[in-house]
C-alpha cells in the first residue's frame, strides 16, 4: 500500500445520511474477480439512468468537481453490507478521505485498509463544512494524518480521532496482513494449546 | 471479575497484543462465498502462500448462483467465471467447497449451512465476507463480517486484527402473540434505536421472550444485528443450543460432546457482569413489523401509518424521510394495509429455514396466491430444500402458485438475475430495504413469512392475524 500522505483538495459534498453500500457500489458489480473499473460504478444508481445515461443533477456528473478527493457526506456513511468494493469503488474514482459524524464498523475497517481516510468530526464542525461548501462550493480543506488535523480555508484547524495503530500503517504504508505472518510462532503457540483443536 | 459472554470468547482468543495494537484475534471457522474472496485468494498467489488452514475453511457459492434448475447452464457470464474461480481456489488452496459440482447436496447460503452441518458451535469465532455473519451468534459464538483484505489476512494467518468492541445488552422481555415472531422482534427493534445504534457494540439479546425462541428463530434475530449497525450478535447458548447441534456431521461425538457441553455451559454472561449500554423492546406489545423506507430502521407495526415528515424536527432527519417516500411513492400519514404489491420473496439468510418455510406453507396451505402476484419461495439450502419437499412444503407453495426455487442468495441481493422491476413493490423476507438492492428501481417492504405469505394471498399488505382460517396453533 501507497504511505499516504497529507494533501489538499476541494469537496464534493453528499449530504445524505446513511449511505448504504448497495448505493455506493450495487450488488450487481461485484461480480468481478479483481478491483479494477470500480470506480466507475461508483454510486451508479446515483449517477446513471436505466440506459447509462449521466443524471445532470448528481454531484459526481458536474464537471468541476473533477480531481477532487475529499467527499463530505452524512452521518453513518456504508452502513450496509461488508463488500470492500465499496472503499475500492471510491479510491478507483480517486476519494482519499470521506468525512462524517460516523461510519458504519466494516466499511470503516475496509477503507483503512485501501488508504481511504474516514474522518469523524463532531455535528458542529460537520454542520459547518456543509455550510462553508454552500457559501464557496470550491471550499478545500488540507487533510494531514501525521498531525491529525483538517486545515480550513480560514486557517482554522480541526483535530480528529484515529487509532495510533491504523495510523501507523497508513503513514508508512505498512502490510497489515505481513505484520500478522511475522508473529508465526506466537499463533502456533496458541493452536498448541489445550482446548484448541 | 464477572465477564460477559462476549469477553470470554474475546478473552479465550487473543493470540498476542501489543500495546497501542489492536489485539490479534484467533479464528476458530472461516467461511468463504464467491463474491468477497476472489481478490483475496489472488493475494496469497501473489505471497506466494498457502492457507493456514484449510481444515478450519469452508466455501459455498450462493450469491451469484441462479435459483433456476440445476440441470441448465449459468447465463451469466461474469457470475459463472467468478463461480469457476471459486472451484479453482477451493481446489489450488485445499479448502472444501459446498458448490455446485462438489457436495451439491450440502450447497446453500453460507449462514444456513453453517448450522445445518454442525460447523457453527458455541464458543467460537467466526468470520466470512459477509455482513451477516451476525447469524452464527445465536449459538453463542463471536461472528462477524469482514472485508475481503481481511478475508485475506485469515486465509494467511488463521487470524484477524481487532479493536475490542463495546457490548450492549438488547433485552427483549415478555411473550409475543399469535402471529408475532423473530423477525418482527428484530425489525422492532432496529426501528426503535435506529440503524446506527449498534455501531461500535456487539449486541446481546436477552430477556424471556429471547430465550423461548428456536435456534431458527434465535439465527433470525442475530442476523439483522448488522441492520441495527452492530458487527456481531450473540444469545447464550442453552439445551435448545445443544439439541440442535447434537448428531450433525461437524458436531463432537461421544466423550468430546459431553466436555464440549461442559465447556460450553460456562459461556453464558456471569450475573453482574457489566454491559456498555441497554437496549431493550416489550414483545408483550409488539405488533407484526413491516418497513415503509429505504433503511431497516423505517418501519412500523403493521397497523401502523407511514410518518410525516412534517413532524420531524431534525432537518436531516426530515430529508431523509422526505427522500425514501419519494423513492417508494408513499405519502405521509398512509396505512400500508392495504398498499398493492407485484412480488413476493419468501428467502434469505434471515428467512430460508424449515421452520420459515413452514409457517409460509401453514398460511398458503389450501390458498392460491393472488393472480396479480409473483412469489418466489427460495429455500436456503439443498438440505432445507430436501426437507421441505419430504413434507409436502413443496406441494403446498406449487398448488398455491408460488414458484419452488433452487437454494441461494436469489432476490434478497439480485446478483443472480432474481429480481424487482423498477418501481415494482414487493414484501420480502429479507433483511434490506435499499434503495435498489432487489433491483435498480425496486421498492422493499421487509417483513416476515407469515406476513408476506398472507400479502402473497391477498396481494396487498396484510395482517396474517386476520386472515381467517388461519391454524395459529401451527403457527408458533
Amino acid at each position: 500500500m501507497d504511505k499516504y500522505t497529507a494533501f489538499n483538495s476541494k469537496i464534493v459534498v453528499l449530504p445524505n445520511e446513511n449511505v448504504d453500500t448497495d448505493q455506493i457500489i450495487p450488488a450487481r458489480f461485484l461480480k468481478v474477480t479483481d478491483k479494477v473499473g470500480l470506480g466507475d460504478n461508483l454510486f451508479s444508481d446515483w449517477r446513471y439512468d436505466g440506459d447509462g445515461t449521466p443524471k445532470p443533477d448528481f454531484i459526481l456528473n458536474q464537471p468541476e468537481i473533477k480531481g477532487r478527493a475529499i467527499l463530505l457526506a452524512g452521518d453513518n456513511f456504508g452502513c450496509g453490507s461488508s463488500r470492500e468494493h465499496a472503499p475500492w469503488a471510491l479510491t478507483g474514482y480517486g476519494f482519499r478521505a470521506v468525512i462524517s459524524t460516523s461510519f458504519a464498523d466494516i466499511f470503516r475497517n475496509n477503507s483503512l485498509k485501501n488508504g481511504l481516510l474516514p474522518i469523524i468530526v463532531d455535528k458542529d464542525t460537520h454542520a459547518q463544512l456543509f455550510s462553508l461548501c454552500e457559501e464557496d462550493p470550491d471550499t478545500a480543506l488540507s487533510i494531514d494524518l501525521n498531525a491529525q488535523m483538517l486545515t480550513l480555508p480560514d486557517g482554522r484547524k480541526v483535530q480528529f480521532p484515529i487509532d495510533g495503530f491504523s495510523r501507523t500503517c497508513l503513514l508508512n504504508g505498512i502490510d497489515e496482513i505481513g505484520y500478522v505472518l511475522t508473529m508465526d510462532d506466537k499463533i502456533t503457540a496458541f493452536e498448541s494449546l489445550p482446548g484448541v483443536r | 471479575m464477572p465477564q460477559t459472554l462476549f469477553e470470554k470468547i474475546w478473552n479465550a482468543h487473543v493470540v498476542a497484543q501489543d500495546p497501542g495494537s489492536p489485539a490479534v484475534l484467533y479464528i476458530d471457522l472461516h467461511l468463504v462465498h464467491e463474491v468477497t474472496s476472489p481478490q483475496a485468494f489472488e493475494g496469497l498467489r501473489k505471497r506466494g502462500i498457502q492457507a493456514r488452514r484449510p481444515d478450519r475453511t469452508f466455501a459455498t457459492m450462493d450469491h451469484g448462483i441462479p435459483t433456476y434448475s440445476r440441470d441448465l447452464p449459468i447465463m451469466d457470464e461474469m457470475a459463472a467465471k467468478q463461480i469457476a474461480q471459486l472451484e479453482k481456489n477451493a481446489a489450488d488452496f485445499n479448502i472444501t467447497l459446498y458448490g455446485l459440482r462438489q457436495n451439491i447436496e450440502k450447497q446453500g447460503i453460507v449462514h444456513v449451512i453453517g448450522p445445518e452441518l454442525g460447523l457453527t458451535q458455541p464458543g467460537m469465532t467466526i468470520v466470512c465476507g459477509d455482513s451477516h455473519t451476525s447469524t452464527h451468534g445465536a449459538f453463542g459464538a463471536l461472528a462477524f463480517g469482514i472485508g475481503t483484505s481481511e478475508v485475506e489476512m485469515v486465509l494467511s494467518t488463521q487470524c484477524l486484527l481487532q479493536r475490542k468492541p463495546g457490548t450492549a445488552q438488547v433485552r427483549v422481555d415478555g411473550a409475543l402473540q399469535k402471529g408475532v415472531g423473530a423477525k418482527d422482534i428484530i425489525l422492532g427493534i432496529i426501528a426503535k434505536y435506529g440503524i446506527g445504534a449498534g455501531t461500535g457494540f456487539v449486541f446481546e439479546y436477552t430477556g424471556a421472550a429471547i430465550r423461548r425462541l428456536s435456534m431458527e428463530e434465535r439465527m433470525t434475530v442475530c442476523n439483522m444485528s448488522i441492520e441495527g449497525g452492530a458487527r456481531a450478535g450473540m444469545i447464550a447458548p442453552d439445551d435448545a443450543t445443544f439439541e440442535y447441534i447434537a448428531g450433525r456431521e461437524f458436531a463432537p461425538k461421544g466423550a468430546d460432546w459431553d466436555k464440549a457441553v461442559s465447556a460450553w455451559r460456562n459461556l453464558p454472561s456471569d450475573e453482574g457482569a457489566r454491559y456498555d449500554a441497554t437496549f431493550t423492546l416489550d414483545a408483550d406489545a409488539l405488533e407484526p413489523m413491516i418497513t415503509y423506507g429505504t433503511n431497516p430502521g423505517m418501519g412500523i407495526g403493521i397497523t401502523g401509518r407511514v410518518p410525516d415528515p412534517a413532524q420531524i424536527g431534525d432537518l436531516s432527519q426530515r430529508n431523509a424521510l422526505t427522500k425514501a417516500l419519494g423513492y417508494m411513492a408513499l405519502q405521509p400519514n398512509q396505512p400500508l394495509l392495504g398498499q398493492a404489491i407485484d412480488v413476493v420473496f419468501i428467502g434469505s439468510c434471515t428467512n430460508s429455514r424449515i421452520s420459515d418455510l413452514r409457517d409460509a406453507a401453514a398460511v398458503l396451505k389450501g390458498r392460491r396466491v393472488s393472480p396479480t402476484v409473483r412469489v418466489m419461495v427460495v429455500p436456503g439450502s439443498a438440505q432445507v430444500k430436501k426437507q421441505a419437499e419430504a413434507e409436502g412444503l413443496d406441494r403446498v407453495f406449487t398448488e398455491a402458485g408460488a414458484e419452488w426455487r433452487e437454494a441461494g442468495c436469489s432476490m434478497c441481493i439480485a446478483m443472480n438475475g432474481d429480481q424487482l422491476q423498477p418501481g415494482q413493490y414487493a414484501i420480502s423476507t429479507s433483511n434490506r430495504n435499499f434503495e435498489g438492492r432487489q433491483g435498480k428501481g425496486g421498492r422493499t417492504f421487509l417483513a416476515s413469512p407469515l406476513t408476506a405469505a398472507a400479502s402473497a394471498v391477498t396481494g396487498v399488505v396484510t395482517d396474517v392475524r386476520t386472515l381467517l382460517g388461519v391454524p395459529f396453533g401451527m403457527l408458533r
